[in-house]
């Protein structure tokens, strides 16, 4: 009992140090809440790592950082519902269905691309599994913690599970093209999802009639169809890779019938087509701003998908899939008022409180209320403008972006020996658009 | 008979259907009355442009409009020089990842004589995606190896690329490379120096071969046919611009003091990412540089964050004629923003919109034809409700070398089919 109580204090004692929380008196900033409108001139007050107040001529401690916001734009962190960043690996390209597996087990702390993601005002991603299987790894919703050495203080404690599935030419390509097997075509996709699903169902009744006393021998455990299993009841929210309007109705008929409710569309260039069946779905759709004709698939897209799917009733958000969009993704939202005539609050909307939702996070980030989480990000113009510059990017509290004390190298795991710094050339024009391929093209080829 | 015209027919139809523009472009007199012109080269000014058989023909005020003008009321609106993408592979690439519609890229490493215009695709669905954002002209260009080919400047209008063919054409050459492709290159620091001296020896030897080979022709051709030695001749004998491709701090400086043996060449200096570590050894070798993407992470973690958005700001105020490019294709349409990015972080509005106009014009040696707006230039222009960088802006009204083109592309056209759906759930 002593042990029992010595690891529950010895929790607890990590769970503090976990949190890394902190606290900060934010003055007489216009304050975008995304939920509540604007606020000018008006003071934050995050305290331990909570927004305690907002209002006029509030103080807090003498231990307490103030920033001074007059003149600049107070957002809510910015959220990303599709990155790599911060992995190791991205996929586990040995099988149409890799459920078992979680980039959970991958994070990378010292990845300077959450340095730069926070430069660019964004306080939490979705580190997501790749797109090489019909059914991915289950993916981890991150903090930007940049600067802790533990991968485990990256996590996003108690965000909702989620898992990966992908549709259309990637899967077809790895497993179909590249090994010979099912799926090659939008057809098979489809049956990976529904044997997958069948047999996650056979297993929970395996178990039901074990635990009834039905049958005497339990099943075989099996960590694949426990995670199929627990996507059936609802614990994990599927997002899916797709483009495709058919594939993307495939997977809602598959989805109702079998009861999932939990789901969310990645990338889905061509939900536009769909918006209504989406809409009355429930499902979400996160979107690229302007990303097209980079394979067959996205040929038939339009800039004007996020505006389409918003005004249609679905819950839309703003991906970056990239580190390179992920720095500006205040930048992409802003697309949608050029490809769509959003209001600032809706755009906004795109890369905070919508992409919260598809998270399974809203009650927490994604908007500046009391009782929310600290992630906040300060820029000197309206973020929405092509001329604004991120400020402060602020974590639960702490401030872990400042322009005016931005050192020019950022590197965690800077070698002070190392005497070759090495250089990246940009691939011209193939940027990452295969970010969601990472691990998996290299069965392919060398490149 | 009949089965010939519905050739025809058909054929006309899938060219309608691939480009999916179904207003045409409009030839003729326009009068633009009562916007604020910004003409890059001579300030902001209110004023009426008149424009006519493809040139700008008047800019003042209360210009009275010709019998059969055509008069568009721009009060309020803002009338901009049609920007210049200095780097793209716009019209011949179409799909990325579907090899055969990529004609950037021809096999080996040493390819001078191939032209880009051969394979300009006037009809590509990415071209009015593009110029509906005020991109009017762009540099396409060839890819892969050391000298990928012959690169074209376009304008987004026309059937044929002679049409679209805009007076400049430049050899691309892809500077040997000291640092890694990508994430996945995990050559040895060997390997990668191996692999530098190869690619250095290779540019090295095929450039004495065109000077031998310019020397022995320099009257008339004494050589057997050689469309590589023929392609290169002008570049070496300092007659065609040789755009060097070249980025990183310590690729720079090689491909400067290579440069510095070469006489009398036309240069300029493309990609330069890490321009801003060597600007005082590139403001003293004089090349202008087309530089970009802006949008772009630097090419080293230990870079700093806002290094590529500061790069072209810290080149151009060191006094380095600075152009923009975006390095891209279908989305070619974000050079404003790119160039509001540069503006942003150091260039300023004013210089960044140069450096999308007139400075690309200039290295292009078509200043006299684009880039600003200014009387007998041709009328590559567009009307906005605002600053096109500005990601709200909209641009209203497009000219291309005098033609009113709509503003309509795949995306806009899928926006006014799908906004509202009919059907909606229903299924009839």
């Amino acid at each position: 009992m002593k042990i029992y109580l010595n690891i529950i204090l010895l929790f607890m004692v990590f769970g503090l140090w976990a949190q890394e929380t902190g606290s900060v008196l934010i003055k007489n900033g216009t304050v975008l809440t995304v939920t509540n409108g604007t606020l000018e001139n008006t003071d934050v007050l995050i305290t331990n790592g909570k927004i305690a107040r907002i209002g006029e001529g509030l103080s807090a401690g003498s231990d307490v950082r103030v920033i001074d916001a007059k003149d600049q734009f107070v957002m809510p962190g910015i959220i990303d519902a599709h990155s790599h960043i911060a992995l190791d690996a991205v996929n586990e390209a040995t099988d149409p269905s890799t459920a078992h597996v979680w980039v959970g087990d991958a994070l990378d702390p010292f990845d300077v691309s959450i340095y730069r993601a926070l430069a660019g005002g964004v306080t939490s991603s979705h580190a997501m599994h790749g797109s090489a299987n019909a059914i991915g790894g289950q993916c981890e919703t991150i903090k930007h913690r940049y600067g802790v050495m533990d991968p485990n203080k990256l996590r996003m404690k108690d965000a909702p599970r989620t898992i990966k599935f992908a549709l259309g030419e990637n899967p077809m390509r790895v497993h179909g093209e590249g090994r010979g097997i099912t799926p090659s075509t939008r057809m098979g996709v489809e049956q990976v999802f529904r044997r997958s699903f069948s047999e996650a169902q056979e297993y929970m009744e395996a178990w039901d009639n074990y635990n009834s006393g039905k049958t005497k021998v339990p099943p075989v455990y099996d960590l694949k169809k426990e995670t199929v299993a627990d996507i059936l009841k609802g614990d994990i929210i599927i997002h899916c890779h797709s483009y495709r309007a058919d594939e993307i109705l495939m997977l809602m008929n598959v989805c109702k019938d079998f009861g999932v409710k939990r789901l969310c569309f990645q990338h889905v260039n061509e939900g536009f087509k769909v918006a209504p069946e989406l809409a009355e779905f429930g499902a979400g759709a996160s979107v690229f701003a302007d990303w097209w004709a980079y394979k067959f698939e996205v040929y038939y897209s339009t800039a004007y998908n996020a505006a389409i799917l918003l005004r249609n009733g679905v819950v839309a958000s703003i991906n970056s899939d990239s580190g390179e969009l992920i720095r500006h993704l205040y930048h992409e939202a802003a697309k949608t008022q050029r490809y769509g005539g959003l209001t600032d609050d809706e755009a906004l909307s795109l890369i905070t409180i919508n992409p919260a939702k598809q998270l399974g996070i809203e009650d927490r980030v994604g908007s500046i209320e009391v009782g929310k989480e600290g992630d906040v990000a300060i820029f000197n113009k309206h973020p929405l403008s092509v001329y604004t510059i991120p400020q402060y990017t602020i974590v639960d509290g702490i401030v872990r972006f400042d322009i005016n004390e931005d050192p020019k190298d950022m590197r965690i795991d800077i070698d002070p020996e190392a005497k070759i710094s090495t250089y990246y050339e940009l691939d011209a024009g193939h940027h990452d658009h295969d970010g969601c391929m990472r691990d998996a093209m290299e069965l392919f080829t060398e490149k | 008979m009949r089965l010939y015209i519905n050739v025809v027919i058909a054929f006309l139809c899938a060219n309608v259907i691939w480009a999916q523009q179904i207003q045409k472009s409009e030839y003729g007199t326009f009068l633009l009355s009562g916007g604020t012109v910004h003409t890059v080269t001579n300030g902001n000014i209110e004023a009426d442009v008149l424009i006519s058989d493809g040139k700008i023909t008047s800019i003042g005020t209360n210009i009275t409009a010709p019998s059969g003008a055509k008069v568009i009321d721009v009060a309020g609106k803002h009338i901009y020089p049609g920007m210049i993408d200095g780097g793209t592979r716009l019209g011949i690439v179409e799909i990325g990842a579907v090899s055969l519609t990529n004609d950037d890229n021809e096999v080996g490493d040493i390819n001078p004589h191939v032209e880009a215009l051969t394979a300009v695709n006037p009809s590509s669905v990415l071209i009015p995606v593009t110029r509906v954002s005020g991109v009017t002209t762009v540099l396409t260009k060839p890819t892969g190896g050391v000298l990928p080919g012959t690169s074209s400047l376009i304008s987004l209008v026309g059937y044929t690329p002679e049409q679209m063919y805009s007076g400049f054409d430049g050899l691309i050459m892809n500077f040997p490379s000291s640092g890694r492709r990508g994430w996945w290159d995990r050559r040895s620091d060997e390997d990668i120096k191996k692999d530098f001296d190869k690619r250095m020896k290779t540019v090295n030897d095929i450039w004495k071969k065109a000077e031998a080979y310019a020397r022995m022709n320099a009257e008339q051709s004494v050589a057997d046919y050689n469309p590589e030695m023929e392609a290169m001749k002008p570049v070496v004998e300092g007659k065609r611009t040789l755009m060097m491709e070249v980025n990183s701090k310590k690729d720079i400086l090689a491909a400067l003091e290579w440069l510095k043996e070469k006489k009398d060449l036309k240069v300029v200096l493309t990609g330069v990412a890490e321009g801003y570590r060597v600007v005082d050894e590139l403001k003293e070798a004089g090349y202008p540089v087309i530089t970009g993407p802006i949008l772009s992470v630097p090419g080293r973690a230990e870079a700093a964050y806002d290094a590529s958005y500061t790069n072209p700001g810290m080149m151009q105020k060191a006094g380095i004629k600075v152009a923009i490019r975006t390095n891209e294709t279908e989305n070619v349409r974000n050079l404003p923003f790119n160039a509001g990015f540069a503006a942003a972080y150091g260039m300023g509005i004013e210089e960044a919109l140069k450096a999308v106009t007139i400075v690309p014009a200039e290295i292009f040696g078509v200043a006299d034809q684009y880039g600003s707006i200014e009387e007998g230039k041709m009328a590559s222009l567009f009307v906005s409700d605002g600053d096109p960088f500005e990601t709200k802006t909209q641009i209203t009204d497009l000219f291309i070398n005098g033609w009113k083109v709509p503003i309509e592309s795949r995306h806009t056209l899928l926006y006014d089919e799908f906004l509202d759906r009919s059907p909606g759930l229903e299924k009839e």
